[in-house]
């Protein structure tokens, strides 16, 4: 780990101007994904700001809708009443991330800005876009299972690993920032992060020094809801696929850069296709990279299972 | 040398007069261990403050460090040294044994620019601070001069050979006997590298006194860790004392020292203070040995009525280019089941990945991941009942060399293990049973592992209190040493449990072979239980001979030993009473135990059958373990609760071995893919379901004084097996290239338009 300096922000306005002001300065708040990055020097930020304290931990109603704060942790979130009651969805997709332990420590807004988890990334022996642009990336012809089907670039087929981010795109949810000028902002959750491109190194579309302040849940929409995703073990371990369902809004995970909002199918829903004829149609462009081949089923198979299992008929 | 018919009398383990053994008492460590205060090596309190080595690992497989560039490294902040090849000290070259007993020899680190393997530690930072040496570790630059690795076994199987001094078993004429089989299975498996994942990496501290090296590190055997440490620094062996107090797991990967050791001995020396060097996580996948990759085909010919005639079980599988090690699958199968024609035997390539090594149950964990899967096929085509297919291959004597069995209840397991599981439930067609979303199918397989006798020694001494030291060079990895140790001192001298203190893992203790192969408990144990019984002679001889004590003239063989009290009849005093008057200071004894020259008449196994309840998930080829069974014929059970851990953790390593453990090697680099535990899928709690395990009754007089045998490894052979079964009797389809991933459980699953 590189030598750092440290400070505590006593409120949101006072992180986004240190951040505004220190080069190299990064937000930390669980340190879940920071610090193990910081350990390999994957991360090498030379100021953290600590952002765990500040008082943006409520989770309250916000007309019909739900405002979760930044700092709620992933267990908070999960175990809320009216989260349970009401977006069964999103404590689905929370608990089926990581363990108990870590999801004390995650926040709502850490987990959405979490990295991949492409084991080449980690390997700081291997070349890596996003590590290090245009060095080269070692996943598109490697040995790992865990790469995108949609979405992805020449540059970078890493995929997403949020498994809440997956459940909030599907619940419609919006993002409220404060900007490093100390501006607020708000815009769909759907639009805070990137594909790859050319460019995989910039993940989200935040500005740097952004700071992520909460997280808008419109009211749930009609219809069921099930998040499912399909792992190699039954937990602490990253999807190779997996699905949120909300009504008739579907998002899937583990198959793209970001959270993948699967509007074709949602399109061939509505027009009434069946579950299978809608997963075909979102998959039709879905490309296999070496060793992935098996998400292009897997993720037809889940995600129309999914949807049936959300409308309460047998999966 | 003893015979061992000598071992069939009474002893004190056999009496069990006050009922320790067998009990399930608690481990000493435990508590310690679990709130983080049992010390292992790096923990140790050191004289004065140490400084932290940092290793630093090539980052190409194979080829020639060209550039060294350390100046940074050495200019950051509390850095004491850094070391290359360039600079390290001189070390005897690798192997070199200057006293002609060592159990090892030189192991020098940093030895020249050649890389020989990913990961390698190359350079070495030592600073005064963690910190400050990992961040000073970034600033070493080296430049290599780096070849293509020759890593991909797959490719390199058929330019494989025997393995050196080794040739294939044949009896009987098995392409004959194949040929003229009614039913014949051919069938090939392959089974993935494996990391060892223990939860304590492998760590060091050292520091000199004078001219003496004192060392602490984690390892399962301790004196050729001393003997290899005093070659690689190329001082007398009686120079190097070396500790291992508690560990945090073994599982073969510490059967040997890496250069955490040497590197911490070599910098405390240059440095004049304690030093420590661990592996980090990502550092222990590479830097240290995994069990290889293998292939294996089985054939099996056998008539109608599922009797074998002809099996044959060929292992390929490879080692690292320097190394010798073969992960011998096809051994067990020898002594397994009956067939007249029989062929085994193994093939080996070199190639530039990490050591090969050996890990928990070597051999049988890899090879009954074939075998017992081809007995399942076997029998579904038979249309014979798995279970019943194997009580018919039983063989009444070892089927390759004639020896009487010790013992072997390999039927019993099965049968009682099929009745306690409700085996007769299982429908034999595949597919047949849902439980909400999962397909649900049972499996079994047989499990067998070899049991050793190892030549050792141990001290008892009793002091003026009554306490009795159990004092020798064994280790506990984890697995219950300490306390078993206690349960048999406790049992041997007549004295409550907490009256017994037992110090391990030092050099300077009586020496034992330590842990591995499942023979620590029965190595251990037997020479412990020898020097317990010399020290109830002396104890007997000081009371009766002297003319104060109350026993005094008594038959010394006589004496009875029981809560701390020796006693003739209705003559008695206490233990501590006599010794402070007759002793004082107290008595130490020594006893020793060696391998009888006769032992090798009988065959020698220990056996289990597996059973396990698995759901898969017919959508997405998931898995899931929903219960495990495990009945096991190993002897004596000196303590139900430790052997149980054992057993289980076996059990479910072997789950593992079938659903997620495996590391693919990325063949452009020669690097192995999975670099922590996020990435290299070990069970969680989720993952397994009910375990149980279920000793039967079993005293193998053969086998060593006190009729028990190996629990460690046991529960590991056949367990995947049984998973894989399962799976199998689930859903229909069968992956025979483990582990059973859902990507791989998919394609048949589609196939068969489920
Ligand atoms: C072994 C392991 C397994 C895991 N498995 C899963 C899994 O299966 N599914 C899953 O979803 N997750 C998984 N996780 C990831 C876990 O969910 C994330 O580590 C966690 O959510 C990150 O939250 P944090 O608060 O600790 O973030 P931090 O580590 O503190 O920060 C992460 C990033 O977010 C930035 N950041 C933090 N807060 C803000 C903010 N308010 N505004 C802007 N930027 C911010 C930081 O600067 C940093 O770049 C796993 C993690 C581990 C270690
Ligand atoms: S897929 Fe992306 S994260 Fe992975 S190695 Fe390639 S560029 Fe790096």
């Amino acid at each position: 780990m590189k030598p750092f300096t440290y400070e505590r922000a006593a409120d949101a306005r006072a992180a986004v101007k240190a951040a505004a002001e220190t080069p190299g300065a990064r937000f930390i708040a669980g340190g879940t994904n920071l610090l193990d990055l910081m350990k390999l020097e994957i991360e090498a930020p030379q100021h953290l700001i600590d952002v765990s304290r500040l008082p943006m931990a409520a989770i309250e109603a916000e007309g019909e809708g739900l405002r979760i704060g930044a700092m709620a942790t992933n267990s908070q979130v999960a175990g809320h009443a009216e989260v349970r009651r009401r977006y069964p969805v999103l404590t689905q997709a929370i608990v089926s991330g990581a363990s108990g332990q870590l999801r004390n420590r995650a926040t709502t807004g850490g987990n959405l800005m979490q990295r991949t988890r492409c084991p080449y990334f980690y390997d700081a022996s291997k070349p890596c876009n996003k590590r290090e642009p245009g060095a080269g990336c070692a996943a598109l012809e490697g040995v790992s299972r865990e790469t995108a089907i949609l979405g992805a670039s020449h540059a970078c087929v890493a995929v997403h690993p949020s498994d809440m981010a997956v459940a909030l795109v599907a619940l419609d949810a919006e993002v409220e920032t404060l900007t490093p000028s100390g501006e607020a902002r708000r815009f769909p959750l759907m639009e805070l992060h990137r594909l790859p491109g050319e460019t995989p190194h910039l993940e989200t579309h935040l500005i740097p020094g952004e700071l992520i302040t909460a997280v808008v849940l419109p009211p749930p929409p009609e219809g069921g809801q099930r998040y499912r995703k399909a792992r190699d073990r039954a937990s602490y371990a990253t999807a190779h696929a997996s699905i949120a369902v909300a009504g008739g809004k579907v998002a899937l995970g583990g198959v793209a850069h970001k959270p993948w909002r699967a509007v074709t199918a949602e399109a061939a829903l509505a027009a009434g296709a069946s579950p299978d004829e809608a997963m075909t149609a979102e998959l039709a462009e879905a490309q296999a990279i070496g060793e992935n081949a098996f998400k292009l089923p897997l993720t037809a198979r889940l995600g129309a299972a999914t949807i049936r299992e959300a409308r309460g008929e047998t999966p | 040398m003893s015979s061992v018919n000598d071992w069939a009398g009474p002893n004190p383990v056999k009496d069990n007069r006050s009922g320790l053994i067998g009990k399930g008492v608690d481990r000493y460590e435990g508590p310690l261990k679990v709130t983080g205060t049992a010390p292992y090596a790096y923990e140790v309190q050191p004289p004065s403050p140490p400084a932290y080595g940092v290793m630093v690992g090539a980052t190409v497989a194979t080829g020639r460090i060209t550039g060294v560039d350390i100046a940074e490294a050495e200019a950051a902040p509390g850095v004491l040294l850094v070391w290359t090849h360039r600079n390290v000290p001189a070390q005897p070259a690798k192997g070199t044994r200057k006293h002609p007993r060592s159990t090892a020899g030189s192991k020098p680190a940093l030895e020249s620019d050649r890389v020989a393997y990913f990961g390698q530690p190359v350079a070495l930072v030592v600073a005064d601070t963690l910190e400050n040496a990992t961040a000073a570790a970034r600033l070493v630059r080296l430049t290599y001069d780096a070849a293509s690795p020759d890593v991909d076994f797959a490719a390199r199987k058929a330019g494989a050979g025997q393995p050196p001094g080794e040739e294939d078993v044949e009896i009987g004429n098995f392409g004959e006997g194949f040929a003229a089989s009614a039913v014949q299975l051919d069938e090939t498996w392959t089974t993935p590298i494996q990391n060892h994942c223990q939860m304590e990496p492998c760590a060091s501290l050292a520091w000199w006194e004078g001219d003496r090296c004192i060392a602490h590190t984690s390892i399962q055997m301790v004196k050729p860790a001393q003997h290899g440490l005093a070659e690689t620094l190329g001082i007398d062996r009686d120079d190097v004392r070396l500790m291992t107090r508690y560990i945090g797991g073994g599982f073969g990967g510490k059967g040997q020292t890496y250069d955490d050791l040497t590197l911490a001995a070599l910098a405390a020396r240059a440095l004049g203070r304690p030093v420590k060097v661990a592996f980090t996580r990502q550092q222990m996948m590479h830097g240290t040995i995994h069990r290889p990759a293998t292939v294996q085909r089985v054939r099996l010919g056998a008539d109608r009525d599922g009797r074998l005639n002809a099996f044959s079980l060929m292992t390929w599988t490879h080692c690292h280019r320097d190394g010798a090690f073969t992960e011998h699958a096809s051994n067990f199968a020898r002594t397994l089941y009956a067939a007249p024609n029989r062929l085994t035997g193994h093939r080996l390539v070199k190639l530039d990945l990490p050591g090969a090594g050996p890990m928990r149950a070597p051999g049988e964990a890899s090879g009954t991941l074939s075998l017992e899967c081809a007995m399942d096929e076997l029998a579904e085509r038979l249309g014979l009942d798995p279970v019943e297919l194997r009580i018919r291959n039983e063989p009444p004597v070892d089927p390759e060399n004639g020896r009487p069995f010790s013992q072997r209840q390999l039927v019993r397991c099965l049968k009682e293990g099929a009745q306690l599981f409700g085996w007769d439930r299982r429908l034999p067609t595949p597919g047949q049973v849902r439980d909400g979303r999962w397909l649900v199918g049972y499996g079994m397989a047989a499990a067998i592992r070899g049991n050793f006798l190892l030549p050792a020694k141990c001290s008892f001494s009793v002091d003026d209190d009554g306490v009795i030291t159990v004092r020798q060079g064994m280790t506990d990895i984890g697995t219950g040493t300490y306390t078993v140790l206690a349960q048999i001192a406790a049992e041997t001298l007549g004295v409550p449990l907490g009256q017994v203190r037992v110090e391990i893992g030092d050099s300077e203790l009586p020496p034992a072979p330590g842990s591995g192969g499942q023979f620590g408990a029965a190595t251990a144990g037997s020479a412990a239980l020898m020097a317990g019984m010399n020290l109830r002679k002396a104890i007997a001889e000081l009371a009766t001979g002297d003319a104060e004590s109350p026993l005094h003239g008594g038959d010394p063989a006589k004496i009875v030993f029981q809560d701390g009290v020796v006693g003739i009849e209705n003559r008695s005093e206490t233990l501590a009473g006599l010794i402070r008057r007759a002793a004082p200071g107290g008595l130490t004894v020594e006893g020793e135990i060696r391998p009888a020259s006769d032992m090798r008449e009988w065959s020698q196994q220990t056996y289990g059958a597996h059973f396990c309840e698995v759901g898969v998930d017919p959508v997405t080829g998931e898995v899931r373990v929903r219960r495990m069974l495990g009945v096991f014929a190993a002897g004596r059970i000196i303590n139900a609760k430790t052997a149980r851990s054992q057993l289980t953790g076996g059990m479910i390593w072997g789950a593992a071995s079938a659903l997620t453990e495996g590391n693919p090697v990325d063949p452009r680099y020669g690097s192995l893919l999975g670099q922590d535990l996020a990435q290299y899928l070990v069970p969680v709690q989720a993952d397994i379901g009910e375990v149980e395990a279920i000793m039967l009754d079993e005293v193998d007089d053969k086998a060593n004084p006190m009729g028990i045998k190996g629990v460690g490894e046991l529960g590991n052979s056949g367990s995947g097996a049984a998973v894989a079964n399962a799976i199998y009797n689930a859903c229909g389809v069968r992956v025979r290239e483990y582990p059973i991933t859902p990507d791989k459980l998919l394609a048949g699953l589609i196939a068969r338009g489920l």
